[in-house]
C-alpha cells in the first residue's frame, strides 16, 4: 500500500519537494567533466607553465580556449553543487546554512565570470 | 525544536572501508572545489599580464605552495576517479559488497599511480627535473 496521493506520483517531487533535478545535474556535469577535465590537465601538463608568452599563446587558441570555457562553466556548476550537498548535510543552524549556501552560490557566479573573462581575454586581445 | 534524526547520521554504521572511501570523495569534493578558485585566480593572473603572472608562478613555487599542489592533485584524481565508480553504480551496476570493494581498491590505487604520474610530468611543466 502507498501512502503517496495521486497528485504526489504525479508531479514526482518526492518527500524533499524538489524532485531528481539535483542529482540529475550532478551526474550531466560529472559526465561532461570526465573528458573535459582529462582533455585540460594532460594538455597543461605537455606546457611550459613558466612562460608567460607560451601560455597565453595556447591558451589563447580557438581550439583551446572553447574547451577551457566549457570546462571552467561546468567544473563551477558541479562544484556549487556538491558544496551545496554538503553544507546542507552539516550545518544545521538555519542562518548559518542560508549564509554558507549564499556566499557558495556567490562564490561560484564570480568565479565562473572571472575565469571565463579572463579566457576570453586572452583569445580575444 | 524537533529533535527527529537528520540525515546523514553516520554513528550508527558499523565502519567499513568502502565508507572512508565515501567519506574521502566528499573530502577530496571540497578540497577540488577550493582547488577551482585556485585555477580561476591563476587564469587571472595570465589574462592580467607578464608581471602579475610571473609573481602567481612564484607565489605557486613556494614549497607550501607546491605540497598543496600534491594535495589538489591527490584530490582532483582520486575525485575523478571514484566519480566515475559512482557513475557506474547509478546504472544499477557493481553494487555487490564485494564488487564494491574490489572497485573501490582498483580507485585507490589508480588515484596514487595517476597522481604520481601527474606530479612528475607537473614537475616537468613547471620547469623543476623532478
Amino acid at each position: 500500500m502507498s501512502l503517496r496521493t495521486p497528485l504526489s506520483k504525479v508531479i514526482g517531487r518526492g518527500s524533499a519537494g524538489e524532485g531528481v533535478g539535483h542529482w540529475w545535474v550532478q551526474r550531466v556535469t560529472a559526465v561532461a567533466l570526465l573528458p573535459l577535465t582529462a582533455w585540460f590537465v594532460i594538455s597543461l601538463l605537455g606546457q611550459s607553465l613558466q612562460s608567460y608568452d607560451a601560455m597565453r599563446g595556447w591558451l589563447g587558441q580557438p581550439w583551446v580556449a572553447v574547451p577551457t570555457i566549457l570546462l571552467v562553466f561546468t567544473l563551477a556548476w558541479h562544484s556549487k553543487l556538491g558544496v551545496q550537498v554538503v553544507i546542507e548535510d552539516y550545518v544545521h543552524a538555519k542562518g548559518a546554512k542560508t549564509t554558507l549556501l549564499l556566499l557558495s552560490t556567490f562564490v561560484h557566479i564570480g568565479a565562473a565570470v572571472a575565469g571565463i573573462f579572463a579566457i576570453l581575454a586572452l583569445a580575444l586581445s | 525544536m524537533n529533535q527527529r534524526p537528520l540525515s546523514p547520521h553516520l554513528g550508527v554504521y558499523k565502519f567499513m572501508y568502502t565508507m572512508s572511501l565515501s567519506i574521502l570523495h566528499r573530502i577530496t569534493g571540497c578540497a577540488a572545489a577550493v582547488g577551482f578558485l585556485l585555477f580561476v585566480w591563476w587564469l587571472m593572473a595570465l589574462a592580467s599580464g607578464p608581471a602579475a603572472y610571473a609573481s602567481a608562478m612564484g607565489a605557486l613555487g613556494s614549497p607550501l605552495a607546491k605540497l598543496l599542489l600534491v594535495g589538489f592533485t591527490f584530490s582532483f584524481v582520486y575525485h575523478f576517479c571514484n566519480g566515475i565508480r559512482h557513475l557506474v553504480w547509478d546504472t544499477g551496476r557493481g553494487l555487490e559488497r564485494a564488487q564494491a570493494r574490489r572497485s573501490g581498491t582498483v580507485v585507490v590505487v589508480a588515484a596514487l599511480l595517476l597522481t604520481a604520474v601527474a606530479v612528475w610530468f607537473g614537475c616537468r611543466a613547471f620547469g623543476i627535473s623532478p
